[in-house]
């Protein structure tokens, strides 16, 4: 009987949790703000709450406010299973955003996908598109796009032998993968071919080999975190002459920052506009959506924005259009106008969805980018 | 224990399970609950093992991570069923548990948690870098178990969380009362008196390096099924099952609930899987009052709520 009053109690805990019901829409979104994801899942959080905040302010959608439950899944998918069951059965969500790894976003997309509720996802994978399924939309370009846009400009600068050394954390490997898979369509062989850990210190030997493998004329780099930014050092110290090129993982400021402006000089890596918003020509067709955004977020933070955040945007504003086309909160109405998205300028780059394509974005979206004196510079 | 308390302690399990539902005020709920149930069963093999015989495991999780995978990965390369998948992996981490048992299970108290420490994090990290085979960190699908179409192809129509937590709730009875057998049974003694004093247990003519064993055999069981549970009803696996973060949980719910205690280990987990879900509003301060309650149960409750609290109650001193 103690055990039965004891867990009544906690039960009775969490019932009080049960939200108010109101006529505003109601959004949710979970989001891995803590956790080993953190540095993705907080600047997506923020940019979130930001925009929802701004939203409310200028009187919501078609008048009608929105009402964000937002969850901290720590970047734990079984967590992510729990908030995306809870956001639809007990605060009866219209849609959710989310998902900032590839494995949260898989728990929630089986959730959403059952119970028939738009889902915008922040993740990379492709796995998460494709196949298309009904209700799974996503943001980000996937890791084989960076890949094609990589060797895009391999074939423009005439290189068709590179090496490759891949992290082998979740990004690194997926990227790998996807890149040797699409290497052959643009007449690239891969001739060395190594792998480090995540949290390897010292890549020298691995470089080594690459540099002394004849016949390389280029250094592939997919990978994430620290790991790339040890690469770029070992291989200026190694004094490599050969392009090195690193990916859209460790596209940002910070990068430079921890590489430094000497050894980081000249690697080439695909990134979005956001990342060169000041240097952006006035009449690109994303500058103004871009502008907008990096202003309303440093200015509310006083933090740099991240192209992570800049996925959250454009979640954001996917998810705004097709409310608003849609003209209510019908999850099926929602879903709708999501698919029929058409032209939506985003950070990251246009969106135009349909029927077999939820991602909507093509290599426009990436601008191959040069690190010069400690800065970026477009090349494309 | 008396058969008498034996089937009390059933009755109440069975009866909770039944009658929650009435009070679920959503579809939500039913996740919720049948997380826990998961939850109890793992930690209720680690009750087998620390409670009754008095050994350690920091590993745990790696069966959990076993019985996961083997529902996602026999599926798709053997052609089993989940549910025969489920089974397999149950018989792997028997197996696993007495290669490795028979060596590790010699070495006492910190070393023992050392070695199965690093068993839990092996199979994470083989889990983590065979990713041609697991999808590696990003995981993998794990396919449906096609239970509830039969079901509702019967006229009964039961929603996805409805079926879990039933079929989660009808698992973890069966595993309190295997547990509970256990306890009254020759082999449940002789743990034990293991746990009491393994000289003593020797001198008496208990085969202590096999009763080891059979414990730690059992408890990996208990562990891969609740992993293969998770798995089946999530769909999709990672990595995460067999970190060394869900060892850790696991061993702090049963220490948490009352380790020598198969309700408390209940109430430890039930308590550990709600408390995240409470505490969402202030999601920063989670880890904060999570390690506050350890330590206090620890300072001021050192056998664990339940075991601590029903003393207190019946007004025996610590």
């Amino acid at each position: 009987m103690k055990f039965m009053s004891t867990t009544a109690l906690a039960m009775l805990a969490t019932f009080g949790l049960a939200t108010a019901a109101s006529a505003e829409i109601k959004l949710g979104a979970s989001l891995s703000a803590t956790g080993p994801a953190a540095f993705l899942g907080d600047p997506e959080a923020k940019t979130i709450e930001m925009l929802i905040d701004d939203l409310n302010a200028k009187g919501g959608i078609n008048g009608e406010k929105i009402d964000l439950t937002l969850y901290d899944d720590g970047g734990d998918p079984n967590k992510a299973r729990t908030f995306a069951t809870r956001l639809i059965e007990d605060d009866e969500v219209v849609a959710i955003i989310g998902g900032t790894t590839t494995g949260t976003s898989m728990s929630i997309l089986s959730v959403a996908e059952d119970e028939g509720i738009p889902f915008i996802s922040l993740a990379g994978a492709i796995q998460i598109i494709d196949p298309v399924k009904d209700y799974v939309f996503k943001t980000p370009h996937t890791d084989r796009m960076a890949c094609e846009k990589i060797f895009d400009n391999m074939k423009k600068n005439g290189i068709t032998r590179i090496g490759m050394i891949s992290g082998t954390d979740g990004f690194g490997a997926s990227m790998e993968a996807q890149c040797k898979e699409v290497a052959g369509s643009y007449d690239i062989e891969i001739i060395a071919d190594e792998i480090y850990g995540p949290s390897d210190a010292d890549m020298t030997p691995q470089l080594t080999k690459i540099k002394n493998t004849e016949g390389v004329e280029a250094i592939l780099n997919p990978g994430f975190g620290q790991g790339p930014a040890i690469v770029t050092r070992n291989a200026s110290q190694l004094g490599i002459e050969l392009p090195l090129y690193q990916s859209h993982g460790v596209a940002s400021d910070s990068f430079i920052e921890l590489v430094g402006p000497e050894a980081s000089e000249g690697v080439r890596l695909p990134g979005t506009a956001l990342l060169i918003a000041d240097i952006l020509p006035e009449d690109d067709i994303q500058r103004d959506v871009v502008m907008a955004y990096k202003t309303a977020y440093e200015d509310k933070y006083d933090q740099n924005v991240s192209t992570f955040g800049g996925y959250a945007n454009d979640a954001f504003l996917l998810m705004v259009n097709a409310m608003e086309q849609a003209g209510g909160e019908d999850p099926d109405a929602i879903r709708e106008a999501l698919e029929a998205t058409d032209g939506l300028v985003g950070t990251t780059g246009v969106y135009t969805m349909g029927p077999d394509n939820h991602l909507g974005l093509d290599l426009s979206a990436f601008r191959m980018l040069e690190i010069e004196n400690g800065g970026w510079k477009s090349i494309n | 224990m008396t058969a008498h308390s034996k089937w009390i302690q059933i009755a109440i399990v069975a009866a909770l399970v039944a009658v929650l539902p009435f009070f679920f005020p959503s579809g939500y709920y039913y996740r919720v609950g049948a997380l826990i149930f998961v939850n109890a069963l793992s930690v209720i093999g680690l009750v087998i093992l620390i409670g009754y015989a008095g050994q350690i495991s920091l590993g745990h999780a790696g069966f959990a991570g076993i019985g996961a995978y083997s529902c996602a990965l026999a599926p798709e390369y053997l052609g089993l069923h989940p549910a025969l998948a489920a089974v397999l992996g149950a018989v792997i981490s028997a197996g696993v548990a007495a290669l490795i048992g028979r060596p590790i299970l010699k070495l006492k108290g910190y070393y023992l948690a050392v070695a199965t420490l690093g068993f839990g994090i092996l199979v994470s990290l083989v889990l983590t870098n065979e990713r041609q085979l697991t999808g590696g960190p990003d995981g993998m699908a794990v396919p449906e178990l096609g239970l509830r179409d039969l079901l509702r192809d019967m006229g009964w129509r039961l929603s996805g969380g409805e079926f879990w937590y039933a079929i989660c709730g009808i698992v973890l009875v069966v595993g309190v009362w295997i547990a509970l057998n256990l306890a009254a049974s020759p082999t449940g003694r002789a743990m034990r008196a293991l746990h009491g004093s393994e000289v003593a247990a020797r001198t008496v003519g208990i085969d202590v390096a096999r009763v080891k064993l059979q414990a730690f055999m059992i408890s990996a069981v208990y562990a891969s099924v609740a992993g293969s549970l998770l798995a089946l009803q999530n769909r999709f696996i990672t990595p995460d099952v067999a970190g060394f973060m869900h060892s850790i949980e696991m061993v702090s719910m049963a220490v948490l609930g009352g380790v020598g205690s198969i309700l408390g280990a209940m109430l430890g987990a039930a308590i550990l899987t709600l408390l995240p879900q409470v505490l969402t509003v202030f999601a920063e301060y989670e880890q904060l009052v999570l390690g506050a309650i350890m330590i206090s149960v620890m300072i001021f409750l050192p056998r664990g709520l339940l075991p601590s609290i029903a003393a207190k109650l019946k007004g025996r001193d610590e």
